[in-house]
């Protein structure tokens, strides 16, 4: 059967829609149970060292390669302009903790937990485990989706601490070792230029990426349909929709915090 | 007892169950046979409703599942039924010993310090024994049903759904399969209803059998009643299924 353009054009719409309400109805679920549900303790620790603790290494390598490169960039950058390199810690940090810090562990985090999660539910959904825990008592959105919800909610901004740290670590060695610019001058630098409102504008972000990333991946799992191939196919959507929206979501993020003054 | 009262189901534009009725009295073994792709699993699944009907009801112990949206009340009903899944649906995640407690944790108020000699008592009537501490992926196909069906059986339900039971089975798992069902009802008292098409098993441990063809039940009653049909889907079902009728 062929369908003209329109036809084609509607039912892509109407797969937006029902795509859209699903998720609706997802999130509902989830506000639902996450409160009315016991607090699943252990569940939610076991997440949240898939989804934060084992994301650390890779996070850090990321994070700390990254403060190095700004600061080599910044360095020779500043150099070239006034025959010296100035404020690398001010710079590094700047763009630490406002921007790539929260920005790049949201990608990685998406990329390694999100096709976790998708994976694991997809799984779940194509061999009935799903349609197990309804037989059992227990809802999936309580025993699967808060939990995670949860860990993500928790890591993912714990992480963003630790990769601005180790970022400005990075950028401190590149300091020190390949531009000359001791410690202190460059931790001086940060502190001096630097306010909380900085810190708080990329800490306040990852909130919504770690929900955003837990809804994107938790949704592609569930709907997830034709077994093996459609757990692949599901993962490869959650983590592609993902790191697309942690680029959307930042700038609108961005503008909204600097209205506010953050 | 369950009342079914035309039940439709749909997908999309292809109905799957088109106005199904049926009462299943309590303490009876009724076998849904048909070949596959009629509509058995999602017969099944809809009176657990873990797929919504389109339309009519079911009714269990008084309380009509089929177009509540109640949570609760789904809830509750859902505590009276155990689900043997086609392929076990087994947790991967967890042990033996954890999946077949899982139940007891969420739909019984059983203390924790009695799951292990709860979980025992249901794998010895299975037939399994040191299998606590494996985890899904170190067990055989039969041994994953069998710990399934300890799982269904370890909240005590009053109903037991298996869907397509002894499937990818070989015969003498399927031979240990068929007492099993037989045992659960015998045993337990449990009212069992199962989805198959295997035709020798339905006859066999049955005590009414339905045919649904193309989302109709063609032909419900005994297993003798049944050998004697008439009707011509049941018929070529059992020339098919290379039985004859006497």
């Amino acid at each position: 059967m062929k369908f003209s353009f329109t036809e084609k054009l509607g039912h892509e719409f109407m797969s937006l829609a029902e795509a859209l309400g699903s998720a609706a109805l997802m999130l509902k679920s989830v506000v639902y149970w996450l409160i009315r549900s016991k607090f699943e303790l252990s569940e939610t620790l076991k997440q949240a060292v898939k989804i934060g603790v084992d994301s650390f290494t890779v996070t850090a390598l990321t994070s700390f390669f990254t403060g190095m490169v700004l600061a080599l960039q910044m360095g020779y950058s500043t150099k070239n302009l006034f025959n010296e390199p100035l404020f690398i810690g001010t710079l590094v940090a700047f763009s630490m903790l406002k921007e790539l810090g929260p920005v790049l562990t949201s990608i990685v985090v998406a990329g390694r937990a999100g096709a976790v999660v998708t994976a694991e539910i997809g799984t779940m959904q194509v061999t009935e485990q799903i349609d197990a825990l309804y037989t059992l008592g227990t809802n999936p959105t309580r025993y699967l989706l808060v939990p995670r919800y949860l860990a993500f909610l928790i890591t993912l901004p714990l992480l963003t601490v630790f990769a601005d740290f180790i970022g400005v670590m990075g950028g401190c060695i590149v300091g020190a070792v390949k531009l000359g610019v001791p410690a202190s001058v460059y931790f001086d630098d940060i502190f001096t230029y630097l306010e909380i409102a900085d810190f708080l504008h990329g800490f306040l972000k990852t909130y919504f990426f770690a929900f955003m990333i837990a809804t994107v991946s938790c949704y592609k799992g569930l709907h997830t349909k034709g077994g093996a191939e459609g757990v692949g196919k599901s993962t490869t959507e959650a983590v592609v929709v993902s790191m697309v929206m942690v680029m959307v979501m930042d700038y609108f993020i961005s503008a909204l915090l600097v209205a506010v003054g953050v | 007892m369950i009342e079914i009262r035309k039940l439709d189901k749909a997908f999309g534009s292809h109905r799957i169950l088109r106005g199904v009725s049926v009462d299943i009295k309590e303490g009876e073994l009724f076998s849904v046979i048909g070949p596959s792709g009629m509509g058995k699993s999602t017969f099944i699944k809809c009176l657990i409703r873990l797929l919504r009907p389109d339309g009519g009801s079911i009714i269990v112990d008084g309380t009509d599942i089929g177009s509540t949206s109640s949570e609760s009340t789904l809830a509750r009903v859902r505590r009276s039924f155990g689900y043997l899944f086609q392929e076990g649906a087994l947790f991967d995640s967890l042990t033996v010993m954890e999946n077949v407690a899982f139940g007891l944790k969420y739909l019984t108020d059983i203390p924790k310090s009695e799951y292990p000699g709860i979980v025992r008592e249901k794998l010895a009537l299975v037939g399994l024994k040191d299998v606590e501490d494996l985890k899904p992926a170190e067990l055989s196909v039969g041994m994953k049903k069998r710990v399934s069906l300890a799982r269904s059986i370890a909240a005590a339900p009053k109903y037991m759904l298996y869907d397509e039971p002894t499937t990818g089975l070989d015969p003498v798992t399927t031979g240990m399969v068929k007492d099993l069902i037989t045992d659960m009802r015998a045993k337990l008292g449990i009212t069992s209803i199962v989805v198959t098409h295997d035709l020798n098993l339905a006859l066999e441990i049955s005590s009414r059998v339905a045919m649904l063809n193309h989302g109709e039940f063609v032909e419900v009653g005994a297993p003798a009643e049944f050998r004697r049909s008439d009707n011509p889907a049941v018929k070529e079902f059992m020339r098919i299924s290379h039985l004859s009728r006497e």
